[in-house]
């Protein structure tokens, strides 16, 4: 899972560069945000998405189990 | 009482209030070192996404992106935030809970600690030192010239006796200097756990009070359909990445059409975005790796789980954030007064004030007091994390670390840190006032970009066990001396951006301090097997014997 993970990231990484409305700015979403931007919103959206998935299905689980068994050794 | 006078009285209340928090934080402040500097490990995941996130927008996120939108367009939305959400996110979760355990197992306060001990290597914190508190200023000087800005212009009229350069707006010079102070006084007060109680109260005041803002603005200008329709009869470039050759005789048009006296509106110049640029901008996000001010909130965190409410929201809050401000800024370029006048002056010197002006001109008083708040939030939540991490890297790095047998007592140690801050709060204010017309934006982009261009030696620490200390002062060498060399040729008041064949500088020199690091640690001795032990052993050794035996081989 930790894999798909990355696979998004780039994904994201790819559709980024939307050149494809670089030179345009209609349709305007809601009528007043370009398409552009809100493509890019979209991605924020999406970011939040792939880091919830990261969370739930690629968390380091060994560093809660190592935190447990060293509960109030370490912090100062 | 006039306008600016009731900015004014906003503006103190508020100052008042985040004073009260610093002194109520400081009532359960424990007296000691660890309390001070990491809030003793307690921070829950409320508090960590907010401080953390109002740790790292400042004045860039707010002054900085409407005077971007205003100055070259859409694209600085796509150049920084959309960026940020996918990276910042990735940061955190690779980087931010790794270095969070570590802190805790090892009691590590500061990133030098860490880098110290991963590298075996004392003497790598001196180096690493005045670069990261290079790096800081920076940071710093975006707030104070952000917050000043905002303030001066925010409070016109207030005292037109006292204050006639400002038209009666509380100076700079001043502005400055009680932005600096308030802080200095909450953060005194209560240390990260005051920084982090201010933080997630001012947090929410700017996000909420940013929304506001937009709906104000908006209503003011006939409702945000109208206001953007605005923006595409007189800049339409300014709505795209990139402009056409149609837009460049549009703009000729418009112009002439200003200067015969026709048109209230100055056209701005159309802005392209090279696609490499807008490209290499992927590289800025990872700064956040580096930042020991952030690196500090990491360590306050109760428990690793803490982090997954950060990790999910951040990008939400920073198109929350951004979104409102890069419109209001599109919509400074083509916004007109219901008496025909443009809202911005033509010849607008200072491009910071865009958003203060629009604030001032189309909210109503008291709102524009709030307002006003809300910017002093997004940068004051930041100058407070970034003066306690000063403090934290002199004291625990520099001062207790080489006076260890003088066996300092945690009242010493907390003073020594206070007074390093003041001195560097001094220096930065100083600079502000040298350098107050510098585009906030490109100040903070060359920020980030030191701070990424040292991301590989946080990456390569974590995560790759060749990684030596001969390799990490190359990689530091190499990213602090192009850097410099870059940064001295740059322009910090001009809209343009400086490019190194054709990019970002931050590709050139992270790519360099990449391969400095990799290629100089393949070819000198692997680290210490003690060191490997600790940093990448699948079961890690008891923290109390880890702890008292750091690995540190420079002698």
């Amino acid at each position: 899972m930790k894999k798909l993970v990355f696979v998004l990231v780039a994904v994201l990484a790819v559709l980024h560069q939307d050149f494809w409305w670089w030179h345009t700015y209609e349709p305007l979403v809601f009528g007043f945000i370009p398409v552009n931007l809100a493509h890019h919103v979209g991605i924020s959206i999406a970011s939040s998405v792939v880091a919830a998935l990261a969370v739930k299905y690629s968390w380091p689980t060994d560093v809660d189990e190592l935190d447990q068994s060293t509960d109030g050794g370490g912090s100062q | 009482m006039n306008p600016g006078q009731i900015a004014v009285l906003v503006i103190a209340l508020y100052m008042a209030m985040l004073l009260c928090v610093g002194v109520l934080s400081g009532r359960v402040f424990r007296g000691t070192a660890a309390d001070y500097f990491v809030a003793s490990r307690g921070i829950g995941p409320f508090v960590l996404l907010m401080s953390m996130f109002g740790t790292t927008m400042t004045s860039f996120a707010i002054i900085g992106s409407s005077r971007e939108a205003y100055v070259s367009g859409i694209g600085a939305y796509g150049k920084m935030v959309s960026w940020s959400g996918i990276f910042h996110s990735f940061c955190f979760f690779f980087v931010g809970i790794k270095l969070w355990h570590y802190g805790k197992l090892y009691g590590y306060t500061t990133q030098i600690q860490f880098f110290r001990d991963r590298f075996a290597s004392d003497k790598l914190g001196l180096l690493l030192f005045p670069v990261l508190v290079g790096l800081v200023v920076p940071y710093l000087l975006m707030g104070v010239i952000g917050g000043a800005t905002s303030i001066e212009k925010i409070t016109m009229g207030a005292f037109p006796e006292i204050f006639t350069a400002t038209k009666g707006g509380i100076p700079f010079w001043l502005a400055g200097l009680i932005v600096c102070t308030v802080t200095l006084i909450y953060v005194f007060f209560g240390g990260v756990r005051g920084a982090a109680w201010a933080n997630t109260l001012q947090t929410c005041i700017f996000i909420v009070l940013g929304i506001v803002t937009f709906a104000v603005i908006a209503d003011q200008l006939g409702g945000p359909v109208a206001a953007t329709q605005q923006v595409a009869e007189y800049n339409p470039a300014h709505l795209k990445v990139a402009s056409t050759p149609e837009d460049q005789a549009n703009y000729e048009e418009k112009l002439a059409a200003f200067e015969a006296g026709d048109s209230p509106i100055k056209p701005r110049q159309p802005h392209h975005v090279p696609p490499i640029v807008f490209f290499t901008y992927i590289f800025i996000p990872f700064s956040v790796a580096m930042f020991p001010h952030l690196f500090q909130h990491w360590l306050t965190a109760r428990s690793a789980k803490a982090f997954r409410l950060a990790v999910i929201a951040h990008p939400l809050l920073m198109m929350l954030t951004w979104l409102p401000c890069v419109l209001i800024g599109l919509w400074a370029t083509s916004a007109v007064m219901p008496n025909g006048e443009p809202v911005i002056p033509p010849g607008l010197e200072n491009a910071n004030a865009v958003l203060a002006i629009m604030v001032r001109k189309l909210a109503p008083t008291m709102i524009g007091g709030l307002l006003v708040a809300g910017v002093l939030a997004a940068i004051m939540s930041s100058l407070d994390s970034q003066f306690i991490c000063l403090g934290s890297i002199f004291t625990n790095d520099i001062a207790n670390h080489y006076l260890k047998h003088k066996k300092l007592s945690d009242k010493t140690v907390v003073l020594m840190g206070r007074a390093f801050i003041v001195v560097i709060v001094v220096a930065t204010y100083l600079l502000s006032l040298w350098l107050r017309n510098a585009s906030v934006f490109r100040l903070g982009v060359w920020c980030f970009t030191g701070f990424a261009s040292l991301a590989p030696l946080v990456f390569a620490a974590l995560y790759w066990k060749r990684a030596t200390k001969i390799g990490a002062y190359a990689c530091i060498l190499t990213a602090a001396g192009l850097g410099l060399w870059f940064f001295r040729q740059a322009e910090l008041t001009s809209g343009r951006e400086f490019l190194v064949f054709g990019m970002m500088p931050v590709a050139v020199i992270l790519s360099a301090s990449t391969l400095a690091l990799i290629v100089v640690s393949l070819a000198t001795t692997p680290p210490p097997e003690a060191t490997l032990a600790k940093f990448f052993s699948p079961r890690k050794p008891s923290p109390l014997s880890a702890a008292a035996e750091p690995v540190t081989s420079d002698a």
